[in-house]
């Protein structure tokens, strides 16, 4: 299985010049099981939808169980770069890409399901809940950022920007957890302990990835991670 | 040979032979596999755990709508929604916002088996001849019931056609001879979290509180319901008893009411001292005001695809847009 180009670095500490007859990823099952398991959620709001049992307001209903989908594995992904430097593990970083892109997936479904179902594509109603209400500016924000992250998701976009550019450009994703965390904390009316836990999860990650980051900068004037 | 693997006949076409290489390292494969499986496995059932995305069957629905509710005697039926189609019984009786049983949609209909709405008492309080305290049952003898079929809108921008049971409030605050000193009716739900789980956590400052302007509260649409679609109300509905503004926003319509109170000053009201910014002591329906964070222009009908544009007090405005005349209704919203 290819490992990505922008892993590549991460797993330095690895013998680089492993032998090429072992080009299979030790884990052939990892991507495609994450992958079928992050599209359960997916297959059951379309199949709730067509029996008619997404409860009484289903478009409202399919519209947030994507949205934190999206949320959650947005959320995932920022996780893969801390479980490497904090406890070694190199796994997570095998699914650093895929986690991004099943998150991007997921909200552009969720925002089609806004745009389409939700508004009927009303655009001046759209543009005037985004400029007007700072909830839905987060959402639009926090899908801004994420499109580019997938589209320079590919190993030749990573040679195409040159690493270090490319590695830059995709800190955007921590961004993008923090403000999608706030679009959904303005969105609830009262009840904020679900969008608390991932704001909370996404604020550790990022103070994670910094408390490494930095250290490792003022030390030894390499290039760090 | 030829004519024995004719007779065998079950031999397998060639491209279903498992590749020689696949079999020596079938325990691999099968080890794979179910590592796949086990991945996949997890993470669909972790998603799951974390979205909750709860499935709301038919059956289930229909069993909360059967679950103990009597039919009621009614003396008279009017309808108040321009002849809409009603929302379907199940809907009403599922998708509901009390807080006091849950801040999911779906919570109060799980949740409300735990509420008792017999015995019930309704302590009259406050600026009247006889304070006191009624049983339910005995408020129901005061009055014959009326339905009423109201449009309900939600400051969350949803609505229904209801057919509520209950009966004029009007009636019931004269019957409870107000003095002179009253101008505002003060409602408050119960208190106890064990009947109303949702209590044991500070969401809102329990207990809820509701009021109206005592002119409001006697405008004829203003109704104390007892029942729905002919029937009692269930507990996600605010049995046994709750307010029906349908010129107002639903969260004015306080539900499981346990106290009365007629007072000289206007009472602060639960989502407005919780909100202030978002949410009104009026909290007439008004697409003109939108809500801070989302626009009040539009609502979906439940059971409808597409938005509908939202009316001037519900489209009770010939009604009762006299009782704001000359109010900034921007200010006083």
């Amino acid at each position: 299985m290819r490992l990505d180009a922008a892993s590549a670095p991460l797993v330095a500490a690895a013998p680089a010049a492993a032998p090429s007859r072992r080009r299979k990823s030790p884990h052939p099952w990892l991507v495609p099981g994450v992958v079928a398991g992050a599209l359960a959620p997916l297959v059951s709001i379309a199949l709730r939808a067509a029996r008619g049992e997404l409860g009484a307001d289903p478009i409202a209903q399919a519209l947030n169980e994507l949205g934190l989908v999206a949320l959650i594995l947005l959320t995932a992904s920022l996780t893969c770069t801390p479980a490497k430097s904090l406890f070694g593990w190199t796994w997570p970083i095998r699914l650093r890409r895929i986690l991004g892109l099943l998150a991007a997936f997921y909200a552009t479904l969720h925002v089609l399901t806004y745009a389409v179902l939700d508004q009927g594509l009303d655009l001046s109603a759209i543009v005037d809940d985004v400029v007007k209400r700072k909830f839905i500016l987060a959402g639009a924000a926090t899908f801004v950022m994420l499109v580019p992250l997938a589209l320079t998701s590919t190993n030749a976009a990573v040679r195409r920007l040159g690493f270090a550019r490319w590695k830059r450009l995709h800190r955007l994703a921590y961004l993008a957890g923090v403000v999608g965390a706030l679009h959904f904390i303005w969105r609830v009316k009262k009840d904020l302990r679900e969008p608390a836990v991932y704001a909370v999860v996404i604020g550790a990650l990022l103070l994670a990835r910094l408390a490494t980051q930095i250290p490792a900068r003022l030390g030894r004037g390499r290039v760090a991670d | 040979m030829p004519s024995r693997r004719s007779q065998l006949g079950t031999e397998p076409p060639a491209s279903e032979i498992t590749p020689e290489t696949r079999y020596f390292r079938r325990r691999e494969f099968i080890r794979n596999t179910a590592l796949f499986a086990a991945t996949a496995t997890a993470v669909g059932g972790g998603l799951r755990f974390l979205v909750r995305g709860r499935r709301v069957t038919d059956r289930e629905r229909a069993q909360t709508v059967a679950a103990a509710r009597a039919p009621l005697p009614i003396a008279a039926r009017s309808e108040y929604a321009g002849g809409e189609a009603l929302t379907a019984e199940r809907d009403v009786t599922s998708y509901n916002n009390f807080y006091e049983l849950g801040t999911a949609k779906e919570d109060p209909a799980a949740n409300a088996h735990t509420l008792r709405p017999r015995p019930w008492t309704v302590t009259i309080a406050g600026e009247v001849r006889r304070p006191r305290t009624v049983d339910i049952d005995e408020v129901l003898g005061w009055f014959p019931l009326e339905e009423r079929i109201y449009r309900m809108r939600c400051v969350e921008a949803w609505s229904m056609v209801i057919p509520w049971v209950g009966l004029p409030l009007a009636d019931f605050l004269a019957r409870l001879e107000p003095t002179s000193r009253a101008k505002y009716v003060q409602f408050t739900t119960l208190v106890d979290p064990e009947q109303l789980p949702g209590q044991r956590r500070r969401v809102l400052d329990w207990p809820y509180v509701e009021g109206l302007r005592l002119d409001e509260a006697m405008h004829p649409l203003a109704l104390l319901a007892v029942g729905l679609y002919g029937k009692t109300l269930p507990g996600q509905n605010g049995a046994p008893l709750r307010l029906v503004v349908p010129w107002k926003y639903g969260f004015k319509g306080i539900k499981s009411i346990v106290e009365i109170r007629l007072v000289e000053r206007q009472p602060t009201t639960t989502w407005s001292a919780a909100a202030p910014n978002e949410y009104g002591f009026f909290a007439n329906v008004n697409p003109a005001v939108d809500h801070p964070r989302w626009s009040q222009a539009t609502e979906r009908r439940i059971g409808e695809l597409h938005r509908r544009p939202t009316l001037p007090f519900n489209g009770y405005g010939a009604e009762v847009a006299h009782l704001y005349a000359g109010m900034d209704l921007a200010t006083y919203f």
